[in-house]
């Protein structure tokens, strides 16, 4: 069904990213009056980023294994006539009963989906466009105070039109038990290769959360949608002194998706942050995690479960700093990889001066289950103290045929055999997960995606 | 029920079995024994189906039907059981609920209805006392973390619950204490039955004081160079294995009238 849009008055855009430079000027005279000077500000600074860096090209370390020329010649555009609007059917799949629930389509905070009941004395979940309107005073001051648009295009291009998304904020000592879920769809067009004047949907969902001293919050994000569209989430999570946060994102974009997402967590002394990845959707995914351990005594955790297929492309950089002494972080990032898919995970521990005792691991492991499937992996220790303990390690296996045959042996066919070692490959990932809900839909994913899937369900 | 002729094995380009012959009927428990080199593991890999072995000449015949052509599972689902000599030791999958799968998929094959977790559960605590296997071993992923003895008495406890019409037992008992050994032995002995057979291959006497075999084989260099009661199995202990040095193969013995079904 054909859309009409207003092209910009500059005339049809040759590529995404004088697309995006010429809807900037639009959204931005579109924007309510009352956004706050400081909010203007700094999504211009943004902007004149994003129009200095450009899209990444290959020859850039960071970059160096996704090439962005097919996407950089698409035609993108916001969903400002707000046509994806989801019923509860829609949504219903990915609901956590008994959770705090907010619902977002292309980008857009929908309260009428959403659930917020149960929340402890001063805390706030929260569509941000609403809070930037009623209170602005609230979010500014850390709005793109952790991830910095300096450098990262996409950071930038998100923070430019920055306009909507989920606050959510624990006071001091606060335990919010019910975890707090926010669900992003997204909904775009079906045929790529359509003419500018059905350019693909793009959404900048962008998320603020600060968990005061010594509270205990529990966050998951989801992504998913159909058809072919762009989502470019920017998360910040700020885990106060000696706060407890269980950070989940479960990544499920439709197949033609463009999943381009910066995940910052702030860490203050004595926190215990953790934060869980699971990527299974996209056709391009570039996940970048960085943790600043800010404070000392902090104990960091990073898992993370990606299970491609097809033609996917999943990429995780991840940048933990070690800001301060006496602090632990452990990074274990599992992926298993079919048909043409390629995984290419890059870690960064990078500890400075004082970072005495730090105590840093890092471990990434990838089974290929098949001939096509590639991973790269490369991690990087960049480390500048000399008290310290530093382990990485990285692998790129296939199934033992020892145990193939074993279990064969015993009477299993070959496939369940082979889907049993690859259930039994992600299922300490899949352990750690405390948050019942998103555990029992991995488990479900993963029954369904391997063969035989019946024969794992009982034999675990 | 096993019947094996004239079976040429190589691995590699380099012959390893040089025409084994062997017949073992029903309720009989066969012992093979034989030098290291001799072919013994090669032999319990083939009848198990793995896969580097070339076979270029003879066949096997299990209750009948072509074992060669058998893929593992088949061979497992028909009946065939392989106790081995180093049991893989398999993170993330449990002993208990693999078993379930297994028992499940053999059952399916036979026509048999499947048993649930608790009807498998109610099985599993019968079967362990066989073996004396421990509780926190059930649980535990298959062989991981397990010493010697606990693999050895953990093939047997699978063999417990699957239910073979036909066990190959690759050197159970190496690795294993005087303690071990007769638990391993006793969890076999009471598995015995006139509906099922053994071929128990070892390199020492010792298990054969509990497992007391029908016949004994001895096998040099690919070959069955003696075949005999199970005294041949003490003679060999007194004598050593360089008392066959040199000898020829003997004719082989008068076969008896086999022994129909099983």
């Amino acid at each position: 069904m054909a859309t009409t849009l207003e092209t910009p008055a500059t005339g049809v855009a040759a590529d995404a990213k004088s697309g995006f430079l010429a809807d900037w000027e639009r959204f931005t005279a579109e924007r309510p009056r009352h956004e706050p000077a400081a909010l203007t500000t700094l999504r211009r600074r943004a902007i004149e980023r994003f129009a200095a860096l450009g899209f990444p090209s290959q020859r850039q370390e960071e970059w160096r294994f996704i090439d962005f020329a097919p996407l950089a010649r698409l035609v993108f555009r916001r969903d400002e006539a707000e046509e994806f609007a989801p019923a509860e059917a829609e949504v219903a799949p990915h609901r956590i009963p008994g959770a705090v629930e907010l619902v977002f389509a292309n980008g857009r905070y929908l309260p009428q989906l959403s659930r917020v009941e149960g929340l402890p004395a001063g805390a706030a979940v929260t569509g941000l466009a609403d809070l930037l309107a009623r209170d602005p005073e609230r979010t500014l001051p850390l709005l793109g105070r952790y991830a910095s648009c300096e450098r990262h295009p996409f950071v930038a291009l998100a923070t430019a039109f920055l306009a909507d998304g989920a606050y959510v904020e624990l006071p001091a000592g606060a335990v919010l038990a019910a975890p707090v879920h926010l669900i992003f769809l997204s909904r775009g067009d079906n045929d790529p290769e359509r003419a500018p004047a059905g350019a693909l949907v793009a959404s900048f969902p962008r998320v603020l959360a600060v968990a005061g001293e010594a509270s205990q919050l529990t966050l998951v994000e989801t992504y998913a949608g159909d058809g072919a569209y762009l989502t470019a989430p920017v998360t910040e999570l700020v885990a106060g002194p000696a706060a407890v946060v269980d950070h989940y994102k479960v990544q499920r974009d439709s197949p033609e998706a463009f999943h381009l997402a910066t995940f910052q967590l702030q860490a203050e002394r004595a926190s215990a942050p953790s934060s869980h990845s699971l990527a299974f959707g996209g056709g391009l995914v570039r996940n970048d995690v960085n943790a600043v351990l800010a404070g000392e005594g902090v104990d960091c955790i990073l898992n993370g479960l990606y299970v491609l297929e097809g033609r996917q492309l999943v990429d995780n950089h991840m940048r933990v700093e070690h800001a301060a002494p006496h602090c632990g972080s452990h990074e274990l990032y599992k992926g298993v990889l079919d048909g043409h898919a390629r995984a290419v995970f890059n870690g960064l521990i990078y500890v400075h001066p004082g970072a005495q005792k730090t105590d840093a691991k890092q471990s990434n492991r990838n089974l290929l289950l098949s001939r096509h499937a590639v991973a790269n992996s490369n991690p990087q220790l960049e480390i500048f103290a000399d008290d310290v303990k530093c382990t990485h390690g990285s692998t790129v296996g296939q199934l033992d045929d020892d145990a193939i045959f074993y279990l064969r042996s015993r009477g299993i066919g070959a496939d369940a055999a082979r889907s049993l070692l690859t259930y039994a490959f992600a299922s300490d990932i899949v352990a750690r997960i405390k948050v019942e809900a998103v555990r029992h839909d991995l488990e479900e994913f993963l029954f369904a995606r391997l063969p035989k899937g019946e024969v794992v369900r009982q034999a675990v | 029920m096993l019947e094996i002729k004239n079976l040429h094995v190589a691995v590699n380009g380099q012959e390893i079995l040089q025409g084994i012959d062997l017949a073992v009927g029903a309720g009989e428990v066969h012992a093979m024994m034989g030098p290291n080199g001799s072919g013994k593991s090669t032999l319990a890999r083939v009848l198990a189906g793995q896969a580097d072995y070339e076979i270029t000449a003879g066949q096997v015949l299990f209750q009948g039907r072509d074992l060669l052509e058998m893929d593992p599972e088949e061979r497992a689902r028909e009946g065939l059981f392989m106790a081995f000599q180093y049991p893989v030791e398999i993170p993330g999958v449990s002993n208990t609920y693999f078993l379930k799968a297994a028992l499940n998929a053999i059952r399916k094959h036979r026509g048999l209805q499947e048993l649930d977790a608790l009807e498998f559960l109610k099985l599993v605590r019968e079967r362990m006392k066989l073996v004396q296997m421990e509780e926190s071993l059930l649980n535990r992923p298959v062989n991981e973390g397990f010493s010697g003895g606990e693999k050895k008495r953990n093939e047997i406890f699978h063999m417990a619950v699957l239910e073979p019409t036909f066990a190959v037992l690759d050197e159970t008992d190496s690795g294993l204490d005087i303690d071990a050994l007769r638990i391993v032995a006793d969890g076999v002995n009471t598995l015995r039955g006139p509906g099922r057979g053994f071929l128990v291959i070892t390199h020492y006497q010792r298990l054969l004081n509990y497992v007391v075999p029908d016949r004994v084989h001895v096998l040099v260099d690919g070959r069955i160079v003696r075949s005999g009661g199970k005294e041949l199995a003490l003679e060999l202990e007194e004598k050593g294995y360089a008392w066959l040095d040199g000898m020829a193969p003997e004719a082989p013995p008068k076969q008896t009238p086999e022994v129909v079904g099983a």
